[in-house]
């Protein structure tokens, strides 16, 4: 049974058509990767799924209600849907614990004992505890992505979606970001990620679905994917990304 | 050209009755016109186009008005509207709070849009409603960053309320005004007032200055 389902999608700014009739079915636990150019639509993809980006036609199906129907209570679906961002977005005048109990006190109406005591577990989970009274501006890139993946995981969604988590990211800061990223896939949780981090894609993915132009050019186990891609595209594309010069 | 001082000291009573008012009045009117304000600026920046535009609209006629017209404006309109007069001192707060309302409409505007579109995502993500966004994420960095903008204004609004004495209130400057003209000590009591205006203005602004160095560092 999938959990997100993604039928005959199409998206237009103004008159550029940025997804071109995309279909496709995330299951249940399913960690998903998507990859493809810069410019393919993967970015405006993910952001679909919980309608930060409307969609111009199609249905999207998640946690069985169609996102794109305005008798939808969005706000209510999103709320179960961590989604986290290439820019962290943590909000920069509330300490790290109050990032992450905000939306679990406002939107979930727990008790803040509840949610405090939640968020010090998940700052655990995270590996940093010891920063719980820190505020964003003192962290790093990658330990505020930890905080904001902490932040997405205080609402115990059933989905987390990542949106180039690591691409803002020093390179030495990007394992501390995966290693979080690889454990939260083996808990079981459907994961949607679009990244350029294809060593993650081989290690925890289920599933690569390769987007180009808009267009889902290819799905496939990571092991066939990486192997022997199908398109001319899909090999341009890991010729690039996997040189060593890159 | 004899100048007589001696006058001043005995009128301190009556000034600092009149100094009280100003306070009052520039205090009521910065409170209540950047409540207006915010609103307005959310109004402005709303997508429902009727919204926007009515906000837009008040804008327009309150910052393109002299507000001594304004004044008088409300002044004879207002008793109309509440069916009985209204006496210029309560006059001069109901119209001072609608008119800075237009200003302070335009300094929270720029501190709302200063505020990055990701932090309006990250709250729709969660599944924060529109206003839960405005309360709890977007206007209190809003307004953070435009203390300084505010207190400015909030001086010229100081300034701007001796504009009052047109209507006979007693302010600090009405107080001045009724003194020097019973007394026939105008330039003394025209020159002790500036100098008090200018003094609190100055200080003030001053105060602005080291607080918007602070908050510059704490960015």
């Amino acid at each position: 049974m999938s959990i997100i389902r993604f039928v005959n999608v199409n998206k237009w700014f103004k008159q550029l058509h940025v997804l071109k009739n995309v279909s496709l079915e995330i299951a249940q636990g399913e960690v998903v990767v998507v990859c493809g150019p810069s410019g393919s639509g993967k970015s405006t993809l993910i952001r679909t799924v919980n309608q930060l980006e409307p969609i111009s036609d199609g249905e999207i199906w998640v946690i069985d209600q169609n996102v794109a129907d305005h008798r939808t209570d969005i706000n209510a679906l999103r709320a179960d849907v961590g989604f986290v961002f290439q820019h962290f977005n943590l909000y920069p005048h509330l300490s790290v614990l109050d990032n992450i109990t905000l939306a679990p006190i406002k939107v979930r109406k727990q008790s803040r004992e509840a949610a405090e005591q939640k968020a010090v577990q998940l700052l655990e989970r995270v590996g940093l505890a010891h920063k719980k009274d820190a505020f964003p501006s003192q962290l790093s890139g990658g330990q505020q992505q930890r905080v904001a993946i902490a932040r997405g995981l205080a609402m115990e969604p059933k989905i987390m979606l990542f949106d180039e988590p690591t691409s803002a990211l020093d390179p030495e800061m990007i394992g501390e970001v995966l290693q979080v990223m690889k454990d939260l896939a083996l808990s079981g949780i459907t994961m949607m990620v679009v990244t350029h981090e294809m060593g993650f894609a081989r290690e925890v993915a289920h599933r690569v679905v390769f987007l180009d132009h808009g267009e889902v050019l290819e799905q496939a186990t990571p092991a066939e994917f990486f192997s022997a891609p199908k398109t001319d595209r899909a090999k341009q594309f890991l010729k690039q990304i996997l040189s060593p010069m890159h | 050209m004899q100048l007589d001082w001696s006058s001043i000291p005995r009128a301190s009573n009556a000034l600092w009755e009149g100094f009280q008012f100003s306070i009052s009045l520039t205090a009521f009117a910065a409170l209540a016109g950047i409540i207006l304000g915010t609103l307005l600026a959310m109004a402005r920046l709303s997508s429902i186009k009727p919204l926007s535009m009515i906000a837009s609209g008040y804008v327009n006629i309150f910052r393109s008005t002299p507000l001594v017209i304004v004044i008088y404006w409300f002044y004879v309109v207002l008793p109309f509207i509440i069916g009985r007069p209204i006496g210029a001192e309560h006059s001069a707060y109901v119209t001072f709070a609608i008119f800075e309302a237009a200003y302070f409409c335009e300094i929270m505007r720029a501190g709302i849009q200063s505020i990055p579109k990701g932090q309006v995502y990250a709250g729709s993500a969660l599944g924060f409603t529109y206003g839960q966004n405005m309360r709890y994420i977007i206007l209190p960095q809003a307004f953070r960053n435009v203390v300084p903008l505010l207190l400015t204004q909030t001086i010229i609004l100081f300034q701007d309320t001796s504009l009052v004495y047109v209507l006979g209130a007693t302010d600090l400057f009405g107080a001045a005004d009724k003194i020097a003209h019973r007394d026939n000590t105008l330039l003394e009591m025209y020159v002790t007032v500036a100098v008090i205006y200018f003094v609190i203005s100055f200080f003030l602004s001053r105060l602005v200055k080291h607080l918007h160095s602070k908050i510059a560092i704490i960015r």
